[in-house]
This record gives structure tokens, sequence and C-alpha cells, in this order.
């Protein structure tokens, strides 16, 4: 068993007893990256020269016996749209190829503060719009399952990280799916958590509404871990809420005796695959052995999700990148001649055509004569999204149902019609509209390819979902399973 | 009938300052015809009495004390300026 398979638990009791260092576990996470990102093509930038600095620093208080953080020593790898001091941040977009931040993310400053150390910035659809990373503007990255086959995204190459070993856990965001389908594609564990519990200062903006930063790691624990790390509300983010934030490790009992779980009819009807189906039905099963149950409820407004996310999410995207303008940061175009010239060249140089198609579907629907029709009319629906999920958390502890409507597929399979992409995100969605969290949790394949059952709780309820999603965990065999690179 | 024509879309397009070539509008008129059309079975529910959600959670003016704080340096913020003239962000010609 290699270090980087072991938990943060594990790795802390070795490294208490002095049979580990942190410069083991740095120096192992970049053999390891050296190892296997010709193939999975995980990161754009890579922080090794400070990241064997910031060890060897740590080792120093290891052996003085200075306090030490939460994450004591854990290497990690961050999404490239969170902002870190003095490393290049790009989003995966040529307009910001060669942008260095001057200020850490809130999270960032967290994670710091717990002691972990940053190996580098991961891959990710351009400003994070897709469900596959190819549309990455420098690269796509690759399903370490299986290398013809996408990641997921927007967050993939955070999820494939993880999942082909190379760091111990990383962050990604979710603003309609983005961290639980591709944790779902890589066979490993990512929660989005409640709207305003994470911090989003230092998070470029894509839907500020819907924007919301979460851990990806191999197992429930770790996840627990990281959550407890960046939790919490900050100044900085006048959206960040101010509420207690509980033990999360002290949730994960494994009894879930007595829970009631709500399965929405709407999330196993059709266009979700029989394989997923049934791993989904299997993992109803074991929670039920553990003494949960379930009953079949209904979402009836889940099918107006996906347009009401298109129009919501892209009008909010269409003002948040208009700050792209080449004066302060980013690129500028050297082929114009007057200011409105260079914002429009700079922008069609700089944004990739997803980015450009949700900019215009934005601008559109929030254009003079449309404002009412188009935006307006989401604004609504989504209220009714959002009522849909009250009404069965009245009854229910959970709602459970698959991640996705099918395991990953072949790159290139659905980059000619943005619509049959969109279609990816339609069992994550509502989550985001709705504001409550989610996690997705490995449950098992379907030819070969990993499958993810999806947990929703109520608002700031992330305890509860831990517990179920961890007692589900120590049941079953399926988070044990490794890609072979 | 199409719900968006190209002229509409080299409309949007100035108002969200991009240049798009003749080719690029008419790529998107088809896909944003498609999409808007896609958007369009909203107008299946009934929402005349239904609020808007702008935000899930329930907050209101969130208001702090105003002191003078640090700020960044005019280094540090012309860092990662494209073009800079004497501490300021220089930019084409405003006026002709």
């Amino acid at each position: 068993m290699s270090i980087l398979d072991k938990k943060i638990s594990e790795l802390h009791q070795l490294l208490h007893t002095k049979e580990l260092s942190v410069t083991d576990i740095v120096n192992a996470t970049f053999d390891r990256i050296h190892q296997v990102d010709d193939k999975v093509r995980a990161f754009l930038t890579l922080n090794e020269e400070y990241s064997r600095i910031k060890a060897k620093q740590l080792d120093e208080r290891l052996v003085s016996g200075a306090d030490r953080g939460l994450l004591f020593g854990m290497p990690i790898g961050i999404k490239d749209n969170i902002v870190t001091k003095g490393i290049r941040t790009t989003c995966a977009s040529r307009i910001l190829e060669n942008f260095e931040p001057i200020y850490d993310a809130t999270v960032v400053e967290r994670l710091t503060a717990a002691d972990t150390v940053t190996v580098g910035k991961l891959n990710m659809d351009e400003f994070a719009m897709g469900s596959s990373n190819e549309n990455s503007g420098f690269h796509p990255t690759h399903n370490p399952w299986d290398l013809s086959c996408v990641p997921g995204g927007s967050s993939g190459a955070s999820a494939a990280a993880v999942s082909a070993g190379e760091v111990l856990f990383s962050l990604g965001s979710d603003t309609g799916g983005s961290i639980r389908q591709p944790a779902a594609f890589c066979g490993v564990v990512g929660l989005k958590p409640t709207y305003g519990l994470v911090s989003r200062y230092g998070l470029v903006a894509f839907a500020s509404s819907l924007d919301q930063i979460g851990p990806i790691t191999t197992s429930v624990e770790d996840n627990a871990y990281l959550l407890q790390a960046i939790a919490g509300n900050d100044p900085m983010d006048s959206t960040s809420a101010k509420v207690d934030i509980p033990d999360y490790l002290a949730s994960l009992t494994g009894e879930v005796k007595g829970l009631k779980i709500g399965v929405p009819k709407e999330y196993l009807g059709a266009g979700v695959e029989p394989g997923v189906k049934e791993r989904v039905m299997e993992a109803l099963k074991v929670l039920e052995g553990l003494g949960a149950t379930w009953e079949e409820v209904s979402l009836p407004h889940s099918r107006y999700a996906l347009a009401t996310y298109y129009l919501l999410s892209s009008s909010e995207a269409s003002a948040n990148l208009s700050r792209f303008d080449g004066v302060r940061y980013g690129l500028r175009s050297d082929n114009s001649n007057n200011l409105i010239d260079m914002y429009k060249q700079s922008r069609s140089e700089g944004f990739g055509e997803e980015v450009k198609r949700r900019i215009m579907l934005g601008t559109f629907a929030l254009s003079s004569g449309y404002y009412d029709a188009y935006y307006k009319k989401a604004q609504k629906v989504r209220t009714l999204i959002k009522e849909d999920f009250t009404k069965i958390f009245e009854k229910y502890d959970v709602i459970i149902g698959p991640t996705t409507p099918s395991a990953s597929f072949k790159c290139g399979a659905m980059t000619k019609d943005p619509l049959t992409m969109y279609m990816n995100d339609i069992l994550t969605i509502p989550v985001n509209l709705a504001g409550v969290p989610a996690i997705s949790v490995p449950c098992g394949f379907s030819d070969g390819l990993p499958i993810g059952v999806q947990i929703i709780g109520k608002h700031f309820d992330e305890a509860t979902i831990y517990k179920v999603a961890h007692a589900f965990e120590q049941a079953t065999e399926h988070h044990k399973a490794k890609p072979k690179l | 009938m199409s719900r968006i024509s190209k002229d509409q879309v080299k409309h949007v397009a100035h108002l969200a300052r991009l240049a798009v070539t003749d080719e690029e509008a008419e790529m998107l008129t088809e896909q944003l015809d498609k999409i808007i059309g896609f958007a369009e079975e909203l107008n299946e529910l009934d929402t005349d009495n239904v609020e808007p959600t702008t935000h899930v959670l329930e907050l209101k003016n969130i208001l702090r004390e105003d002191e003078v704080r640090n700020s960044v340096s005019v280094d540090e913020a012309m860092k990662n300026a494209p073009a800079q003239k004497d501490g300021q962000f220089k930019v084409p010609n405003i006026l002709e």
C-alpha cells in the first residue's frame, strides 16, 4: 500500500510515531505526479520547489513538538479558479494565462493555517463552464479509470488527481454539479456544502448565487476533515452564513437506525441508465440493512431545473465575466486601436467557445425586453424548485438518488451539441438551485466505470449527510477500488 | 419562427463586448435559438403568484463598521496590468 492510499488519520499517526516525515509524504506525492500525470493531465501548475521547502519547515515543527494544524503535512491540489497568492491562477482560460493573484482565497488561508502543502493547481472546464474538462483552454484531463473517457467537470481534474493518487485530496467548486459529477465519474467522494457554509472570497465568480467550494477525497472521513478546516463565516464574503460549525468527525458513528430517506421518483425515471439505477437500489438496500427506511417521494419541478439553471447561471456569468476587459489584468489584444474595440478583441481572443456562448445567453436573458420573460421567470421557478425540497425535508432526513444519469463517456462524444452535454447535470442542478448540501459517494461500477450515489441533506446539515455516507461506505467495499494506471 | 435573429445576436454580442464574425453569428443564432426554445418550457408553469428567489438564504444588508484598514499597494495593484504608465492603467484612446 502506497503512502498516498492512506487516510489523514493514519498518516497523522505515522507522523506522530516518526515512522514518516512530511518530506516523505510530499516526495511520494511528486513521484506519483511525475509517474502518471503525463496520462491523466490533471495539473496546470506545479508548486514543487515551494512544497519541498514547506515540507522541511513542517518537519522541523514535528521535531520541536510545536502545535500542529488539523491537516498537518497533508498535500493538497486546488482547482485553478481559487486564487493563490503568487501561484498562477488561470481558470483554465487563455484570458488569465499569466495571472498571478496578489492575495489568497479565504479557503487557501484556512488550509495554510491547518498546515497543508499546496502542491499545485488543477485543470477544469474554462471558468467552470462544462461537464467534461474538454472546455479547458489548455488541454483536456483524462479519467484514470479509462483514459479515453472524460473525468467529468468542471472540477474534473480535482477528482481525477485524487482518484489517480496524485494528491490526497483537493478543492473543487460546484455551481450545478461540478464537484459531485466528476467525483461520481472518477470514483471518489465529493461534497457540495450548503450555499454560504464555505467562503467564496477568492473563488473567481461564475454564478454567485450558486457557486460553492467543497472537498474531494477518497474517503468520507477525510472529506469531513477537510470541510472542518474550511467551513465557517468570513467577513470578506457577505453571503457567508453566520452558523455554528459542528464537529463533523463526531457524526461518523455508523449509526443510521431509524433514519428516513426520501427517494425522488424523478431521479430514477427515464434517461437514467439501468446500470446506474441498479447500483443506487443496491445502496438503498445496504442502508435498509443498517436500519434506515426509504420511501418514494416526488420533486415535481425537477424537470424545469435545467432550463432554470442555464438562464440564471448564464445571466450571472455574463455580469461576473464583464470584469475581464484587458485593462487591470489578463490578456489584452494587440489588434485594436480604440477602447471599445480593445475590449471586444481581448475578450474574443481570450474566452473559449462555451464561455462566449453562455455570456451571450446571459446577456440576452438580461437585455431590455427579455428580462421578465427569461431571467425573472427563471427566478420564480427557482422558488418552486426550492419549495419542493423544503416539503420533503419536513418528513425525511435525507434524499437519495444517483449523482448522474450515466457513467463517464468517451472524450469527444458530446462536444457537438451543448444541450446534450448539459443533460449530464440534470440530477445535481436542483441541489444548487435550492442551496442545500449534497455528497457523491462511490457505489460500484457499470461496465467498468464508477457510479456515484448522491445524498442530499437539509440546509447546514452536512453532519447527517456525512453520517449516512460514512455508514454506507464502511458497509461496502466500493471505496477500496483503485484505477490501474 | 426562430426566437432570435442574426441581427439580434450581433446586437447582444455588442452589449457583451464580444467581437463575432459573420460565421460565428450564424452558428450562435442557431445554438441560442435551440437553448432559448428549451428554456421556454418554463412557460408551462403558472408563476403569477410566486416570489422570485434571488438568494437562497434569508440575508439582508450585511453591514460592517466603516474603519480604515490596510489596502493593496500601487505596485501590487499594477502587478498584472497589461499596460501601465506612472502607476496607472494605460488604455487605448477613448476620445478620437
